[in-house]
């Protein structure tokens, strides 16, 4: 059962997916809350150069010491970059893209040079190749599961474990860091361990999806889950559950429509994040054109509840409590006055009487309200 | 050096040449723009983001041709760039989260129009990889042409506008209060970061682009504080760096251009880092250097003339472990010789003892009340 399980390809390309997909999503609900969403992007990018120098020093393509050794490289993007930014000679954003795009291009100009002996190219350095993950595979308690499975089994059960167990620490660090340094939680620590694990967690899954892909699994997922919650475990649960969707589902649409499954799979995220930005409740576009319009509806029924009634029992009643007068006189456009006019109707603020618009009590008092008159 | 003018009096070398010169003047001048208002990292998502379009363009002209899949660049370009600003605004996600949200998307898209491309194949799929990392020796003839339109139109623009890009640059907010339309200028020059990237495709690629934007600007920044020579070193660093890498990738086998380009940039920025007059960090160093000196020597200098003060004698001589007590440790040799040699102080001697003692000269005491602040009082008798 559970070897029919492994043996099977498609189960193994989703699951390698999944397991990239939980472990960058887990991480990066951090990183898109401190606002460092964009370091992902310089360590996904430079640990290209790592991995090449681990293996001209190590001859490893893959295992703790390839993970580990060129984890360091992301660590070192985020430091040179710290470093080059606390020089003051560049700004914060110019010193990311001037360390990672170097060492990228250095990395891409190692591979070249010896591209006879390295069985990566630029091609998958960019896009990954999880559609052959299943080529290579190692025996764990008698079952051959393949290599990407393995590690990203277990770099996503250090993630879990580190996000589980210092996850008071992290949502302090995250919301107040100030706080958290004054009670002794090291948030420095806590942020270069979070960018640790990303960049293992980036190497791991350097194989399956590539470099740049890897950026949609860690930022789109989690910041998909923050437009729809403001609870910090369930922006996690949802941003691990957004990604598994996208896997599944961008596997299926890549082999329907014969294209990248990676790319289709990082797509997928971007189609969550747009159908969350338009209709999430509350906060997406959609809900904010609601409530946009009702809000000019409501102080449109205002405005003209309170021109009715300055105007009322006045010489000029005949001529300002009219529909005409809010089109000549308050100048706006001849819809805007009648859907007024109905809207105020509807709410029993006003009611026509001899041609001219008057007000309702219950108009009366509402403007009474607005000019801060008590009823008598 | 025969060899070398062979090369340059090649056809396709001088064309690559020209082209690489061209774009990174043009991406050298902008960037310059775009690193002041701190927006580095938008060239890079822009860039990500000119993938899709570079496919698209490819898809509807059905090969490559230049003129469509620099049109589709810039489109998908300019639309992530609205969609950043959506994200921005109507929404409560930093600025960060959106660069990288508008990158991996826009780029998965652009993977995912990528295979489409392959599996129809064709025999121009290959050409379309070069925009990836950028291929110097496929620009043409005829893309000069479109090159330079683009980068005229760019320089016609930033003339035009100078003062006005300059004041958004520098102090929108005050832009703003003089009335000027701030938000349609920062959209032409993001606009034109757009169209320098799309520029640049060929050269140096989607994925390193937003190095020929940046380390450009970065270094010349180090050189001068004022904008106009800021944005010409800009330039000339930026043709240098597209010439340079070009020339090196068009006669090495296999090398892609933009990695070339990128390093020789970097290498300009760590220079300039390192040595630019009053800014890099061995001025600095040197700078600070200099100022511990004077304050070690203003402390030696205090010190003497506080002990002649207490002790009502100009000439006291000050014995060597006095001046450890009050200082916490002797300054350096070095230090008191160049203050002996600038005839503030004086070694004496003060038998019976025989470790060395220090007093103070008249130009030492008042080199001594100078740095005080405080008039020098009377001798003592």
């Amino acid at each position: 059962m559970i070897a029919a399980v492994f043996g099977s390809i498609p189960a193994m390309i989703i699951l390698t997916g999944v397991l990239v997909g939980a472990s960058a999503a887990l991480l990066g609900s951090f990183l898109v809350l401190r606002g460092n969403a964009m370091l992902t992007d310089a360590i996904s990018h430079s640990i290209v150069f790592g991995i090449i120098v681990v293996w001209l020093l190590t001859g490893h393509m893959s295992g703790p010491v390839q993970v580990l050794g060129a984890a360091l490289t992301g660590v070192l993007t985020v430091v040179l970059s710290e470093l080059l930014a606390r020089s003051r000679l560049v700004k914060m954003d110019a010193a990311i893209g001037l360390v990672f795009p170097a060492l990228f291009a250095a990395g891409v100009i190692l591979i070249s040079i010896h591209a006879r002996n390295v069985h990566i190219d630029v091609d998958t350095v960019l896009l990954g190749e999880i559609g052959f993950v299943w080529l290579h595979t190692v025996t764990v308690f008698g079952v051959r599961v393949p290599v990407a499975v393995a590690t990203l089994g277990v770099v996503l059960a250090v993630n879990l474990a580190f996000v589980l167990v210092l996850w008071k620490e992290l949502k302090l660090a995250t919301f107040d860091a100030g706080l958290a340094a004054a009670l002794g939680f090291l948030p420095g620590a806590l942020h270069y361990a979070i960018l640790t694990l990303t960049s293992v967690t980036a190497v791991a899954a350097f194989d399956a999806v590539g470099a740049i892909l890897f950026i949609a699994f860690v930022i789109v997922p989690p910041a998909t889950a923050y437009l729809l919650t403001r609870r910090l475990w369930l922006m996690v649960v949802l941003a691990v559950g957004l990604s598994v969707a996208a896997c599944v589902s961008g596997y299926f649409l890549a082999l329907r429509w014969n294209v990248s499954i990676g790319g289709m799979m990082a797509s997928m995220t971007g189609v969550w994040f747009a159908l969350a930005l338009l209709f999430a409740p509350g906060r997406g576009l959609f809900a904010q054109a609601l409530r946009w319009r009702t809000e000019r509806l409501d102080h449109d029924c205002r405005v003209l509840v309170a021109h009715l009634f300055t105007h009322e029992d006045t010489p000029a009643m005949a001529e300002e409590n009219t529909l005409r007068a809010l089109v000549d006189h308050l100048r706006w456009p001849e819809p805007r006055a009648r859907a007024t006019v109905l809207r105020a109707h509807d709410r029993d603020l006003i009611e026509r009487r001899d041609g001219l618009l008057t007000l309702r009590p219950k108009g009366t008092a509402v403007a009474r309200a607005i000019f801060g008159q008590r009823d008598h | 050096m025969t060899a070398l003018l062979d090369l340059f009096s090649s056809g396709i070398v001088r064309t690559v040449l020209m082209g690489a010169a061209m774009l990174g003047a043009l991406s050298g001048m902008l960037g310059a723009f775009a690193v002041l208002r701190r927006q580095s990292l938008l060239g890079d998502a822009l860039s990500h983001a000119a993938l899709p379009g570079v496919c698209l363009g490819f898809l509807v002209a059905g090969g490559r041709d230049l003129g469509s899949v620099l049109a589709g660049a810039f489109l998908t370009g300019a639309l992530a760039a609205l969609v950043m600003m959506l994200i921005v605004r109507r929404t409560t996600l930093k600025t960060d989260a959106a660069l990288g949200i508008v990158l991996s998307v826009f780029f998965a898209v652009g993977i995912v129009l990528l295979t489409v491309i392959q599996t129809r194949g064709g025999a121009g799929s290959l050409g379309l990889m070069t925009f990836l990392f950028g291929q110097a020796a496929a620009i043409l003839r005829s893309d000069l042409w479109v090159m330079g339109g683009i980068g005229l139109a760019a320089l016609a623009v930033v003339l035009a506008f100078w003062k006005e890009f300059k004041l958004v640059s520098f102090d929108a907010d005050f832009a703003r209060a003089q009335g000027f339309p701030v938000t349609m200028l920062e959209a032409g020059l993001t606009v034109m970061v757009a169209l320098a990237i799309v520029a640049g495709l060929q050269l140096v690629g989607v994925v390193l682009m937003v190095a020929l934007l940046i380390a450009p600007a970065a270094a010349a920044r180090q050189w001068t504080s004022s904008l106009g020579p800021m944005v010409l070193l800009s330039a000339a660093i930026g043709a240098g760096s597209g010439a340079g890498g070009a020339l090196i990738s068009a006669t090495t086998r296999g090398l892609a251009t933009g990695p070339v380009v990128v390093l020789i940039a970097t290498a300009v920025v760590l220079v300039s880092l390192l040595v630019a007059p009053g800014r890099g960090l061995l001025w600095q160093m040197l700078a600070a250097r200099r100022a511990r000196a004077r304050i070690s020597d203003g402390r030696m200098l205090a010190t003497l003339q506080g002990l002649a003060t207490a002790h009502d004698n100009a000439g006291y001589p000050v014995e060597q472990g006095m001046l450890q007590t009050a200082l916490g440790a002797m300054p350096p040799a070095r230090r008191i010789s160049s203050l002996e040699q600038r005839g503030l102080i004086r070694s004496v001697t003060h038998p019976p003892e025989t470790t060395p003692h220090w007093e103070l000269t008249d130009a030492g005491h008042a080199e001594a009340a100078a740095l005080s602040g405080q008039p020098r009082k009377e001798r003592p008798q």
